[in-house]
């Protein structure tokens, strides 16, 4: 009798917490305020802007061909945690996101949930992207939508138990990201607040620049230190005023615009994608990028102090 | 004695092929270090710095240099020391070899081409391009 209780108790127990997990673990969903402001129209000429300030083309553009427009998805990231493909984002009704409302595209890029309400993995980089303005997001999808329609959806990725387990993403989300919104920077300059929001929310500079914790989260006192690379294909130096001591706010602005660094060297890897994104950028924003790096101390809270 | 003789072949043969080997990516250290100080001036120029016929020219032979020499210096046992080179090289040779060859070509026409500020600013770009074509995929910094 004692024992069955015991055994009822700790059943109670696994389902209480089974509950617990399951709840804890639920997408959320857009507030009604930024569900109003991202179903306005967008600008589509605005978007162009933001697509390459959020590098899409990097990681969706159809692989083995020079055209950042088409985003057919499908190029292998490999990552310690298994090979991810990012997926077709062009406007295929069938493949891509053609189908898609602005609220869903919202609910992508600023809570990392799918339309099926879903958990994305952060190898999509809504971890940065949920700090996205609800313009900037609707003129981004405005944009999307002008482009050519590529059929083929991506593999599915390729990833170790339990990590298949998307809800678990939930648990992972709870854990690691904060609110959406920067903080407030009191005395600081539109400038400055403008890099902040590129680096830290469209360019996702931290996703590569930083540490990670052994779950793949990025060490937040950390950012933009320097961390070893996905691929494991070298390193993403520190970028903040320590790691960039050599660099004048110039040196900066020309490599976004380049590639080229202060020792005549070209950027490589990853980073020649990047610049080719950051190269069409408006130039108050590479200059906006370079003063806010300059101003970052190594060891620090989260951006924003 | 022949056999003494023969031993004492193989290992300076073998010594000097280990050297050589080393030395391959000594050399192209070097190559791109003279590059990269060349590409210097080059991008201050392109900048708005005065524009000086004589170290265009210096750069551009810098370029060819490396272009010439480089393919020879990917021997197989140069992947590992010192060197921020991806194995993806070695296994792309045919590519590799193709890129340098073309960097050699824009090198040559940019060296007849360029004669004054003007045609500086409209071919040097695209021979600058050339540089982050192989970086981006067969260059990982390991610092």
């Amino acid at each position: 009798m004692k024992k069955a209780l015991l055994v009822l108790a700790g059943l109670a127990i696994i389902v209480a917490l089974g509950a617990a997990g399951w709840f804890a673990s639920a997408p959320r969903s857009l507030s009604a305020i930024v569900a109003q402001e991202v179903d306005a129209p967008g600008e589509a000429a605005a978007g162009r802007i933001v697509f390459f300030a959020a590098g899409c083309d990097s990681c969706h553009m159809s692989p083995g061909q020079p055209d950042p427009f088409r985003l057919g998805g499908g190029l292998e990231l490999k990552t310690p945690f298994g090979s991810f493909y990012p997926p077709n984002i062009s406007p295929d009704v069938k493949d891509g996101i053609g189908a898609w409302s602005a609220d869903d595209f919202a609910g992508a890029l600023l809570l990392g949930v799918s339309p099926r309400r879903e958990h994305y993995y952060p190898a999509f980089p809504y971890t940065s992207y949920r700090r996205m303005t609800p313009v900037d997001v609707r003129d981004l999808f405005a944009f999307l939508r002008t482009l050519p329609a590529v059929a083929g959806r991506a593999p599915p990725h390729a990833l170790a138990f339990p990590l298949t387990i998307r809800r678990g993403v939930g648990l992972w989300k709870r854990l690691f990201l904060g609110a959406n919104a920067l903080p407030e920077a009191p005395g600081r300059d539109a400038a400055w607040k403008l890099g902040r929001y590129l680096v830290e929310g469209p360019g996702h500079c931290a996703e590569c620049h930083s540490p990670r914790n052994i779950l793949g989260a990025i060490v937040t006192h950390r950012r933009l230190t320097g961390g070893p690379l996905p691929d494991g294909k070298g390193k993403a130096p520190d970028i903040t005023a320590g790691g960039l001591k050599d660099w004048s706010k110039a040196d900066i602005v020309e490599a976004l615009a380049s590639g080229f660094t202060p020792t005549g060297d070209s950027l490589g890897g990853p980073m020649a994608a990047t610049v080719r994104n950051t190269a069409e950028l408006p130039a108050a924003y590479r200059e906006a990028i370079a003063g806010y790096l300059k101003s970052l101390t190594p060891d620090r809270g989260p951006p924003g102090d | 004695m022949k056999r003494l003789v023969l031993t004492g072949l193989v290992l300076v043969v073998g010594l000097g092929a280990v050297l050589a080997d080393s030395d391959a990516i000594v050399q192209r250290r070097a190559l791109m270090k003279a590059n990269g100080d060349a590409t210097k001036i080059v991008v201050g120029m392109l900048k708005g710095a005065p524009f000086d016929l004589g170290a265009v020219q210096a750069a551009l032979k810098s370029y060819g240099e490396a272009a010439a020499k480089a393919p020879a210096l990917f021997p197989d046992d140069s992947q590992t020391g010192d060197t921020n080179a991806l194995p993806e090289i070695w296994d792309n040779k045919a590519d590799v070899n193709a890129r340098f060859a073309k960097l050699a070509q824009d090198v040559a026409a940019a060296s007849t081409g360029i004669v004054d500020s003007a045609s500086f600013q409209a071919q040097m770009p695209g021979v600058l391009k050339n540089c982050g074509g192989c970086h981006e995929k067969y260059r990982a910094k390991k610092t």
